[in-house]
């Protein structure tokens, strides 16, 4: 005879009840909900004011259960630092991707994160312009095929990916930096707790932070979607390294 | 120790059918249907054994997955 | 420092005293002569009020800013010049379909930028309402009126000046002008946390929209998603704010044989110079537009109606003109009679704003007049 069933994992209340729009195997869905997981955990959910810039990830201002703010291509750390800053007791955080963060607005994200805005910014990195159907961002890796780069990235042509949180991890305004995978549930596991200390960096005022998440996009990838985790462990992880790159001392 | 036994509703209509969540089961107790479901994907099927570990949960994009855990009672042990 | 009620102020410094008066508690902005001063003034003023004033490291992050306190629902300004202007385009066009009421301030060089205000500048069918004030008192009671319009309409509203106006002291008193006091909406739309209430969402995507295309309310709460559906009715706002929100300013038009308009500071030099004319014999009338968006066409018209010509003076290459020549259709003769006048360095007066010039160049309208 079994004990009673107790219900250990449901969607979270923040993530509103509708479907999504985004595709079969998206990571973004997945980094979006551990985010939105450690929000209602933290009781955060009526302080929240999340910016999401402009890509797939978009979308899903229409679920997510706290206040949100849209803004344009790459602009989310301006935005949301004019938010925070006549707001300052509320918790601000920006949702962007690759494109949107790296290669759109890079300016606005190295300037917030030197200005040490209490804000926490949020790249959900998958290596491509997602949205408009797998093209070349900033971070595409060497080699990556995409309809821009048709025999894939050529270092001498398209340079070289950015690695964006060990770029700004020396900037004093910097008080924390990781990066997280979402392509396992270990890895979803772990980016949750990256996110959770983010967002307690801002909570204890103690400086900007960051978190660079990667995600799987197999539409971008041209891949089954069954091949996304592995063609991010070939591909984009011997790349990107994940795990906390800078750390409050307070935290 | 008691052993962690679990099951899961899954939102069929919800599944894209990305098969994700196949590999990621431990014991292997998810399978895909043959049949489609409403949006016309094939969607993950529940056999014996779930441990109520949740790996399905962390990975599904489209937050199919409900999950529930308790554990087996030992021998002798009468349940509540 | 208390609130000043009368002060001897350069006109920049004017409009950010009125600004901070009428609420305005974030500013941020790059410097560029002559909106500089604007700056200045808020780096001082803005702490002694508890507001916030960013010197941001670009006006494009800067209209962001300005985008994301708005929406916050804190009234909130950014102040730039011409080329700044320019890079702020994008956000600017987006702010009118999203209804984000914020004020913008162009302190122009010269007047060159009347189609980039005007026009919107960036993308799509989308219009700021345009003010431009031609004294730094008026500047002040722009300054309140602004914000006043802004959240009346939901709508970002921008002051057009020059460096004519931000550079001239002027004596100014403080205080909202009778038009720009009253009630205004609950900012019902601001995202400030969602405290006891359903989250909101400020976009101008078009995500959410509660009503169907036709305008009526969806049913049982209900949403859907539509990017155009905020263009259109952003078309609407504008039709209903052209209706609503015209100001001109008119002068000697009941026997003008000729009439004079500009806008801003130049349009003092073309009173001036209207006044000398009638000293003369000419019987010359005056127009001001005070709102360019939306524009007075309708006192053009009745100029038109009585078949009399009218001459533009503007501190650019004919951009006004363009518009007064759209309202009356071609039924008078539209004369440009300005030009680009600035002195070497960008940045300062020229020659031909001068009452003497002007006056010059409308003798030469009139005698024409008289020959056709
Ligand atoms: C100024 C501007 N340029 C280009 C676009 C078109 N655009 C929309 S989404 C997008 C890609 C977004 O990429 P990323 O932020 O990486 O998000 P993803 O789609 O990969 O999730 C682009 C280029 C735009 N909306 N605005
Ligand atoms: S294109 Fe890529 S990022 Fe966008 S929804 Fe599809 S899989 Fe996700
Ligand atoms: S909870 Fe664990 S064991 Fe059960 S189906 Fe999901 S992954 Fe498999
Ligand atoms: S991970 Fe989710 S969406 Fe993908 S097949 Fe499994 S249940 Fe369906
Ligand atoms: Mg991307």
């Amino acid at each position: 005879m079994a004990n009673e069933l107790q219900k250990v994992f449901t969607r979270s209340p923040l993530l509103g009840t509708d479907t999504h729009s985004l595709c079969p195997g998206c990571g973004e869905p997945t980094a979006i909900r551990v985010l939105m997981e450690n929000v209602e955990e933290m009781e955060e959910r009526e302080n929240a004011i999340c910016v999401l810039g402009i890509g797939c990830y978009t979308a899903f201002a229409s679920l997510m259960e706290v206040d949100c703010q849209q803004a344009m291509h790459g602009r989310a750390p301006a935005q949301a630092t004019g938010v925070k800053r006549v707001l300052p007791d509320r918790l601000v955080f920006t949702l962007q991707g690759d494109g949107d963060m790296v290669t759109e607005g890079i300016q606005e994200i190295i300037h917030a994160a030197a200005r040490g805005e209490k804000i926490t910014a949020i790249c959900l990195n998958n290596a491509t312009f997602g949205e408009t159907g797998g093209h070349m961002t900033a971070t595409s890796v060497v080699g990556q095929k995409s309809k821009s780069t048709l025999d894939g990235r050529d270092p001498d042509v398209h340079g070289h990916p950015i690695r964006l949180p060990e770029m700004l991890r020396d900037l004093d305004g910097v008080a924390y930096v990781a990066r997280g995978t979402v392509h396992t549930p270990v890895g979803a596991k772990k980016t949750k707790k990256l996110l959770r200390a983010a967002l307690e960096t801002q909570r204890r005022g103690l400086g900007f932070s960051l978190v660079e998440i990667l995600t799987m996009c197999p539409t971008g990838w041209f891949v089954p979607t069954a091949d996304g985790p592995r063609f991010q462990e070939e591909n984009i992880l011997p790349v990107f390294g994940v795990g906390e790159l800078k750390r409050p001392a307070e935290l | 120790m008691a052993k962690s036994i679990g099951t899961v509703d899954i939102l069929v209509d919800s599944c894209k059918g990305c098969e994700l969540c196949i590999p990621v089961c431990p014991p292997k107790v998810l399978v895909m249907s043959k049949a489609v479901n409403a949006i016309g994907f094939r969607y993950p099927e529940l056999r014996d054994g779930c441990t109520g570990c949740e790996l399905c949960a962390e990975i599904c994009p489209d937050y199919c997955f409900e999950v529930f855990r308790g554990r087996a009672a030992e021998a002798g042990e009468v349940s509540a | 420092m208390t609130n000043p009620t009368r002060a001897f102020l350069e006109g920049g410094h004017a409009l950010a005293e009125a600004a901070i008066q009428a609420g305005c508690r974030f500013y941020c902005g790059y410097p560029m002569t002559p909106s500089t001063e604007v700056l200045e003034y808020m780096a001082r003023r803005m702490p002694e009020v508890g507001g916030v004033c960013v010197n941001v490291e670009a006006e494009l992050e800067g209209i962001n800013m300005v985008w994301g306190a708005t929406g916050a629902g804190v009234r909130s300004m950014i102040a730039s010049t011409t080329n700044g202007m320019a890079l702020m385009q994008e956000s600017l066009s987006e702010m009118v379909v999203g209804r984000i009421p914020a004020v913008i301030v162009n302190m122009g060089r010269g007047q060159g930028d009347y189609f980039m205000c005007t026009r919107g500048g960036g993308h799509g069918s989308n219009r700021c309402i345009v003010l431009a004030p031609w004294t730094a008192q008026e500047a002040v009671g722009t300054a309140y009126r602004a914000f006043y319009l802004a959240e009346k309409w939901r709508h970002p509203v921008m002051i057009f000046g020059d460096f004519i106006l931000s550079h001239t002291s002027e004596t100014v008193t403080f205080g909202a002008p009778a038009d720009a006091t009253g009630p205004l909406p609950e900012k019902d739309w601001a995202t400030d946390g969602a405290r006891g209430r359903a989250p909101r969402l400020l976009t101008s995507l078009g995500m959410k929209i509660p009503e169907a295309p036709d305008g009526t309310p969806l049913p049982d709460g209900q949403t859907r998603t539509d990017v155009t559906a905020p263009m259109r009715m952003a078309v609407r706002r504008h039709e209903a704010i052209a209706a609503e929100e015209v100001r001109v300013e008119s002068e000697g038009l009941d026997d003008a044989e000729l009439v004079v308009t500009a806008f801003g500071v130049p349009a003092r030099f073309a009173r001036y110079a209207a006044k000398l004319a009638r000293e003369d014999g000419m019987k010359i009338g005056f127009v001001r537009p005070y709102t360019l968006v939306p524009f007075p066409e309708g006192r053009f018209r009745e100029v038109a109606a009585r078949g009399v010509p009218i001459a533009v003076f503007e501190n650019n290459a004919g951009q006004m003109v363009q518009d007064v020549r759209l309202a009356v259709e071609g039924r008078t003769p539209v004369h440009f009679i300005g030009g680009i006048s600035m002195d070497s360095s960008g940045f300062g007066v020229g020659p031909e704003i001068d009452a003497l010039h002007i006056l010059q160049r409308l003798r030469e309208v009139y005698a024409a007049r008289s020959a056709a």
